[in-house]
């Protein structure tokens, strides 16, 4: 391992961080949709959600990522690896994340939905105001897993071709003939990036639990 | 763009896409048995009274939860030789899974063992028996049916992550997709249809698992 190798790495790694947070971010916004949607009330839109986020949970992220990928091609649209798999994280992120939202927003106090309904507040302003804040803080430690989750997720587009962190290592690994050095280093790399966030989920899982007592 | 979809290769191949679907099943059981394994053989030594032990657990479990599951696979098939074991790719794969799996598994029976009352042990001591039957029959058996349903969800994501083996060519759904894929290059077709075996391969487990928890678990509490 020189110098050129380790920079090589880093590279990979700015582009893993890349895709995290595409995928995260985005998620985010339409799992808000998706959650929002799969609690609304309307029978055919709550149906369609649970069959959505049912697919994206019943099959592997590797498959999704593949059928994005030949998919949006195949509709015409010309994309490179970056984009399909930006694509693909999102859409696995926005099925998981609504799936954790809808429980958070379903564990808010019944009377607190009641309560606004009285108050005659409308509905943005009954999500926004009053349910989402009490969602957020509940799904919080969850929401950090599946970021966690979602980090290691992105280490599947070396399998569709796009070279970030361990695709990088593989490339170094053929290249200098060290597999054990070049994938233990680029284990460090993930292991550093997601470990703070392990512990972080885990310190509000125990304070919220402890509130909760 | 005029492509018109042409599913005639993936038909041709559904023997061979059947057959590997048994192959995923394979990787996905075998990779639980040793799960399950590891992760009561890591409880108990996460109580060992001995520290080192105790951190070599904790560690273990970190390092695994905290890095992707391609990485441990690749690095478990380039450690394995130097090690002196020489396996095909499937065992391979399937070691990779238990490991992985294992310290999921640790994580959520420990939480069930946790939530068994201390008083239970104690009862089951003064009654006579032995710190092995206690274990046994007075903790992990509930513990295990308190975390059934957590466990389930996780056994669910281990038979997805099977996919994932393909990386180093064990046999199994993806790998022979791939290989239909790479000789047909229909590959929109064939992925459109082994994601939908994935979903029927999963919701398959999912019964599996509350087959499994109706016959085992089904006894009244209290």
């Amino acid at each position: 391992m020189g110098r050129d190798e380790i920079i090589f790495l880093l590279i990979g790694l700015k582009w893993t961080i890349a895709l995290s947070i595409v995928g995260f971010v985005c998620g985010c916004i339409a799992g808000l949709f998706i959650a929002l949607a799969r609690t609304s009330g309307v029978r055919v839109v709550e149906g369609l959600t649970a069959g959505y986020i049912a697919v994206f949970q019943g099959t592997p992220l590797l498959m999704q990522l593949f059928v994005v990928y030949y998919g949006l091609a195949l509709i015409g649209i010309k994309v490179d690896a970056w984009l399909a798999v930006a694509v693909g994280l999102t859409l696995h992120a926005s099925a998981y994340l609504g799936e954790i939202w809808r429980g958070a927003i379903e564990a808010v106090p019944q009377g607190q939905t009641e309560a606004s309904k009285a108050l005659a507040l409308s509905y943005s302003s009954r999500m926004k105001d009053i349910i989402l804040p009490q969602a957020l803080r509940i799904s919080l430690p969850a929401t950090i897993g599946f970021l966690v989750q979602l980090i290691k997720g992105t280490s599947l587009a070396s399998i569709v071709g796009f070279t970030e962190l361990t695709r990088a290592g593989n490339i170094i690994s053929n290249q200098i003939f060290q597999p054990l050095t070049v994938f233990g280093i680029v284990g460090i790399l993930y292991f550093i990036m997601c470990c703070p966030l392990t512990i972080y989920g885990a310190h509000l899982e125990r304070k919220f639990a402890a509130q909760a007592r | 763009m005029n492509y018109t979809l042409d599913f005639a290769p993936v038909i041709e191949g559904l023997p061979n896409l059947l057959a590997a679907c048994l192959g995923t099943f394979t990787l996905a059981i075998c990779g639980m048995i040793l799960a399950v394994i590891i992760g009561i053989g890591g409880v108990v030594l996460r109580q060992s009274t001995l520290a080192p032990v105790r951190w070599l657990v904790i560690g273990f479990v970190e390092l695994i939860r905290n890095t992707p599951f391609l990485v441990q696979i690749f690095f478990i098939y380039f450690a394995l030789p130097l090690i002196g074991v020489r396996l095909d790719p499937t065992p391979t794969a399937i070691i990779a899974l238990g490991i992985n799996g294992g310290a999921y598994a640790i994580e959520i029976i420990r939480g069930g063992v946790q939530s068994i009352s201390k008083g239970q042990m104690e009862a089951g001591l003064a009654l006579g028996l032995h710190k092995a039957q206690v274990f046994r029959l007075i903790i992990l058996k509930p513990a295990l049916r308190a975390i059934f349903p957590s466990l389930t969800s996780q056994f669910v994501l281990l038979t997805l992550t099977t996919s994932i083996a393909s990386a180093i060519s064990a046999y199994e759904l993806t790998s022979v997709s791939q290989r239909i894929e790479s000789d047909s290059f229909r590959s929109f077709e064939v992925y459109f249809t082994v994601t939908v075996f994935y979903l029927v391969i999963s919701w398959l487990m999912m019964r599996l698992f509350a087959f499994f928890s109706a016959r085992y678990f089904a006894y009244p509490v209290k």
